[in-house]
Parts: structure tokens; sequence; C-alpha cells
């Protein structure tokens, strides 16, 4: 009974149901496994040179191919699942919540503190958002820690753009001055009252965020500043097979999949949680 | 339910407004949307303010509870137990809000979060203002909403605000309001948003709670036949001034501005079938762009020199009006006597 109270009216819960939404889940399912467990699913060891099978085109033993050095390509790319899934949570979730936080706080008090944040974003958001990371990195140092840096340092902002105009719509319902008047801390009024109101835009451009800090991490990576060879990460991978172009063309083809599949997921998941949480009761 | 009314004039007083103003930045321009407005309430009872839309009367309202001191300048005095709200910190002014001086709001749609169910939306405000714990806090919650007239108030604690009817949320948010006893109820419009047989029980639940809990109440509408029913003393607001206060019998047998009497002279009532109905000359005038005298002057038939040189001030003893030429005692508003 308390389930029931918390899910959806029914009607919305047909969203779930949608084919698009049905496999943007199973492909975030299956990464999400491919992450947890690599070993499991990998038939070779990522790193384990073979010089009797260099560069060997796809086969049943090797079903993405092997690269110069005889790694398979398809273990090194169920390894790098590990690394980039893990970029798409922990490079968004701290600029989440910085993010949540300070949009939260200067949509609701205003004032000169919202005029300060309002010109920091023009500012940060006038610059392109790889080359202000890509700076950020370079001053920090390459690696996969600093690139989480970088990246929280930026895309906060975009998070909390995006709290601040919810929040302020939100306090135009009686509810929030109804909050002022019941004599509540601005503190409860903000965090018990208006947050959990305004957060469902944030949680769907998450989603799609994720999927964007996936690209960007092996952007990152094939630039040579996030994760750093022989590490298997799909950037990664993708830069060591573009010298073999021309004759291996599945070291890169292969990860390059891989990224467009994961990213489809999270957008196709998001797409659905953006119909599913949208209209309210 | 005019029948019930009691001399309040006895009554200790409980809030006194003086000069209150509230000005708004428009642009280069001062917005005056309450202009050195005075008045009092008193113990339990009933004050009814009325006006046309921009009149000022929920702003009124509102810079009594400190809402509007965010976006304008609020000066003048509101005496709550010999303390100055205007002038008094946030800090202070939360510990009065909500447990001595409660709102409701015109719109039950939205005055609720829809995110909490009601049983937790009264709890959030005992927890504010009292020692309850949570078994206690649940209890009052099912006590309030049986006050107010809920049936089967314990099933419906856990119940989302979408899952009730808009009387019955207006319901809901009286009971969240009522949940510390307050000693005043502020009501903007409560009943605006509500259809016409709906209003009728939400009044005569906010008049029979201010009975039995002894609480003040001071309800802003628009509508002259709410306030009629309802109140025990009535302020008129028009162009952000008070024009007439008094007793809501004296006012509405005998009103003295003539904006009063041109108000109820367009309710229509004792006239024949098929006759044009009346309504007032002219429109409100911008707040804006107020004239230098009576704000009602350009809309008044009976407007004299002194109209629109000087603001008339407000006058009298138990009944005060603000007009030079004040409605003479043996005319009538409605033409039977």
């Amino acid at each position: 009974m308390m389930l029931k109270r918390l899910l959806p009216h029914k009607t919305q819960m047909l969203v779930l149901l949608r084919p698009g939404f049905l496999v943007g889940l199973a492909i975030l399912l299956g990464s999400l496994a491919l992450a947890i467990f690599p070993a499991a699913f990998a038939p070779f060891e990522p790193n384990a040179f073979n010089y009797s099978a260099l560069k060997q085109p796809p086969s049943f033993e090797h079903w993405f191919g092997t690269d110069n050095l005889g790694r398979d390509t398809l273990s090194r790319v169920i390894w790098a699942y590990s690394v980039n899934m893990q970029m798409a949570f922990v490079a968004t979730i701290f600029a989440l919540v910085i993010g949540v936080t300070v949009g939260a706080l200067v949509g609701y008090y205003g004032g000169i503190a919202d005029a300060i944040f309002g010109r920091c974003v023009d500012a940060i958001i006038t610059f392109p958002f790889l080359v202000l990371v890509i700076a950020v990195v370079a001053v920090l140092g390459p690696g996969l820690t600093n690139m989480y840096i970088a990246i929280t340092l930026v895309g906060w902002v975009y998070y909390a753009r995006l709290m601040r105009a919810e929040i302020m719509g939100q306090m135009a319902n009686d509810y929030a001055a109804a909050g002022k008047v019941m004599g509540y801390s601005d503190r409860r009024i903000i965090f018990r009252h208006l947050l959990p109101n305004a957060i469902t835009p944030v949680i769907v451009y998450w989603m799609t965020d994720m999927a964007l800090a996936i690209l960007l991490g092996s952007s990152l990576g094939y630039l040579g500043l996030g994760a750093q060879p022989p590490q298997a990460e799909w950037g990664v991978l993708i830069a060591e097979g573009r010298n073999f172009i021309t004759t291996a063309w599945w070291l890169s083809l292969m990860p390059g999949i891989a990224i467009v599949l994961t990213g489809l997921g999270f957008s196709l998941v998001g797409d659905g949680l953006a119909d599913l949480m949208r209209p309210r009761g | 339910m005019t029948e019930t009314k009691t001399d309040f004039g006895t009554c200790p007083r409980l809030l006194e407004v003086s000069n209150l103003s509230t000005s708004f930045s428009a642009g280069t321009k001062q917005l005056r949307a309450v202009d050195d407005v005075s008045f009092h309430v008193n113990e339990g009872e009933v004050l009814g303010i009325v006006g046309e839309s921009g009149s000022g009367k929920s702003i009124t309202l509102r810079s009594i509870i400190g809402l509007s001191r965010r976006y304008g300048q609020v000066s003048g005095e509101v005496n709550w137990q010999g303390n100055n709200l205007v002038t008094m910190p946030e800090r202070d002014l939360r510990k009065i809000r909500g447990k001595d001086i409660a709102m409701i709001f015109q719109e039950p749609m939205s005055s609720l979060n829809p995110l909490l169910t009601v049983g937790l939306q009264i709890g959030e405000n005992l927890t504010e203002h009292t020692d309850l714990d949570k078994r206690g806090r649940k209890n009052r919650a099912i006590e309030l909403l049986e006050m107010v007239g809920i049936p089967d108030a314990v099933n419906r604690l856990n119940d989302y605000p979408h899952q009730f009817s808009g009387g019955m949320r207006q319901r809901v948010m009286i009971a969240i309001a009522l949940a510390s006893n307050p000693k005043l109820l502020l009501a903007d419009e409560p009943t605006t948003a509500l259809d016409v047989t709906i209003q009728k029980q939400i009044l005569k639940l906010i008049l029979d709670l201010s009975k039995d809990l002894g609480m003040a109440v001071i309800l802003v509408t628009h509508d002259l036949g709410v306030a009629a029913q309802t109140c025990d003393r009535l302020a008129v607001m028009y162009g952000g001034k008070l024009v007439e206060t008094g007793n809501t019998r004296e006012v509405l047998r005998a009103p003295q501005h003539r904006y009063t009497m041109g108000l109820l002279k367009s309710v229509p009532e004792n006239i024949e079938p098929r006759t044009q109905l009346y309504s007032l000359p002219g429109t409100p005038p911008s707040l804006l762009n107020l004239p230098l005298g009576c704000a009602f002057a350009p809309r008044c038939a009976h407007a004299v020199d002194e109209c629109s040189r000087a603001k008339p001030p407000l006058v009298g003893d138990a009944h005060q009006v603000a007009c030079f030429n004040p409605v003479n005692q043996g005319q009538t508003p409605i033409g039977a006597a």
C-alpha cells in the first residue's frame, strides 16, 4: 500500500513499457553488469600480451579482434566499462550536488548572491565546455582524478542554473509563502518543500549529462588528458587504434560502438524518466 | 449569521496597524500599493477588508506578516503585543508566524505542497512550534482534520493533496494554519477559488472556529456578500487607501463614502428583471499614477473642488470615512429603506 502511493499513476507507468525505454533500460543494466563484474564476462586478461596473435581481425576466438600487442579487444572494451561507467557517475554526481545546493540557495534568496551567481554563470558559459575542462586539466595535470575535478568545476554551473530557475518557478506557488507564514525556517522551506518539487528536471538532465560525461571522458582519454594507457578506457582504446585505422579498423570501431550504445542507453532512459516525471497531480 | 454579532468595541485590541505603507520599485517609479493605512483588530473579532482587484488589500495583509518586505519597502507600525512587526527581525518574526498569527491563501490548489501527505504537512507546523513527539503530532493532526470537518480523518492522514477536492484542500490548509492555536488568522480571499456552495461551508467553518477558539480573523475579499455575511467590522479599500471603516451593519446600511455607496449599488438586489445592472463608471486608477487628491475623485459624481487638491483624511469615531463630501445620513444605498 505504501509502495502504491509512492509510484506515479498507472497511466503514467505505461511509459515504462514503451520499447524505447525498455531497450534503454536493458542497455544500461547490461552496461552496469559489465562494469561491476568485468572479469566474469571478459574472455581474456585486458592487458595480457599474446605475440602469436597480433592485429588479428575479429574471429571466433577473438570476437573483436586483437591489437598490435595481441591484447584481446573485446576484453579491453569490457574492462573499460568499469572506468567509463564510473566516469558517468563520478564526473556528474559532485557537480549535481554542488549545483543543486547553490542553485536552490541563490534561487531562494535572490539579491546580491543571485546577481553575482548570474555573472559567474555568464562567464563560465561563454567558454565552450570542452575547452574550459581541457584548460583546467592542463593546469592540474592529466589523469582520471584531475579530470573529475575539472568536469565538476565547470559542470556544476549547468545544474545550478537549472535548479535556480526551477526553485524560482516553485516559489510562485502559495505553498512556499505558506511555509514562510507558518514560521518555517528557510532551510526547511528550501530543502523539504521546494527542492523535492523542483528536482525533476535536474534528474532528467542528469541522465543526459551522464551520457555526455562518458563522451567527454573518452574525448579527454583520447587526447591523453584523462585515463592513461595502458588502462583500458574507450577513448584510450580509440587513440591506440588510430595508428592502425587503415589496417585494423576494429581497434577503434569496437570501443566507439560501446560509447554510442551506452550513450543511447542513458538517453533513452532519460527520455522515459522525463515522460514519467513530468506531469504531477 | 448577521444576527450573532457582538459588540467588540469594548474588547482589548489584538493588532493595531498605524500608518502602514508599502511601496514597490517599478523601474524608476515608486508604486504605492498600500498608502498610509491604519486600522485595528479586536480580540476574537472578524474584520473584513474589501475592495476591488489592485486596491491593496492583499498587500496590506502580506505586509502585516512581513511577506512583502522582500519585494518592497514597508513603513509604519504594526503593533502586536507591544512589538512592532514591521521592524522586527526575521528571526523573531518566525516565532510569531504560524504560532500566533497564521495565514491561509486564495488558491488551495497551490498552497499545499504536492509531494507531502497532509498528515506530514500539519506535522511540519507542529514540529516548528510545539514539543510534541511523532505520536503526539499524529494525534493532533487527526484532531485538527476532524475539527475542520474532514470525514474519516484517521485514514486521510496519509493522502496527498491531489486526492482532495478544492474545498477539502482549503479545509486542510485551515487545519495546518490552526495547528498551533493562533490568536489571529489572516485569510487572503479564502473562498474566491471555490464554488458557491463550498464557499459558504468554508466561511461558516472559519466563523465557527473563530468563535470556538476565540480567534480573530482578518478576511480579505472582493465579494461584498461574503463580507456582509461574515464580518463584524468592515474596512473598505480603494487605490491603496482605506476609505471607510466601521461596524458591518452600519457601513452597509448607511455608507458614507461614495465608493462604498457605488459598490453597494452594484449588488443586484431588489431590481426588476431584465433591467441593466448598475456599475461604477470608469476604472480604478493605476497605482503608478495616482491623482494628487482623492483616488476616487475622477470616478465620483459628487466630487467637489477640494477632492482633486488634497487627500481626504480618515475621520470619525467608530464609523470612519475618508471623504470631503460624504453621503448624507438620510440617503440609503438601495431604493428600499
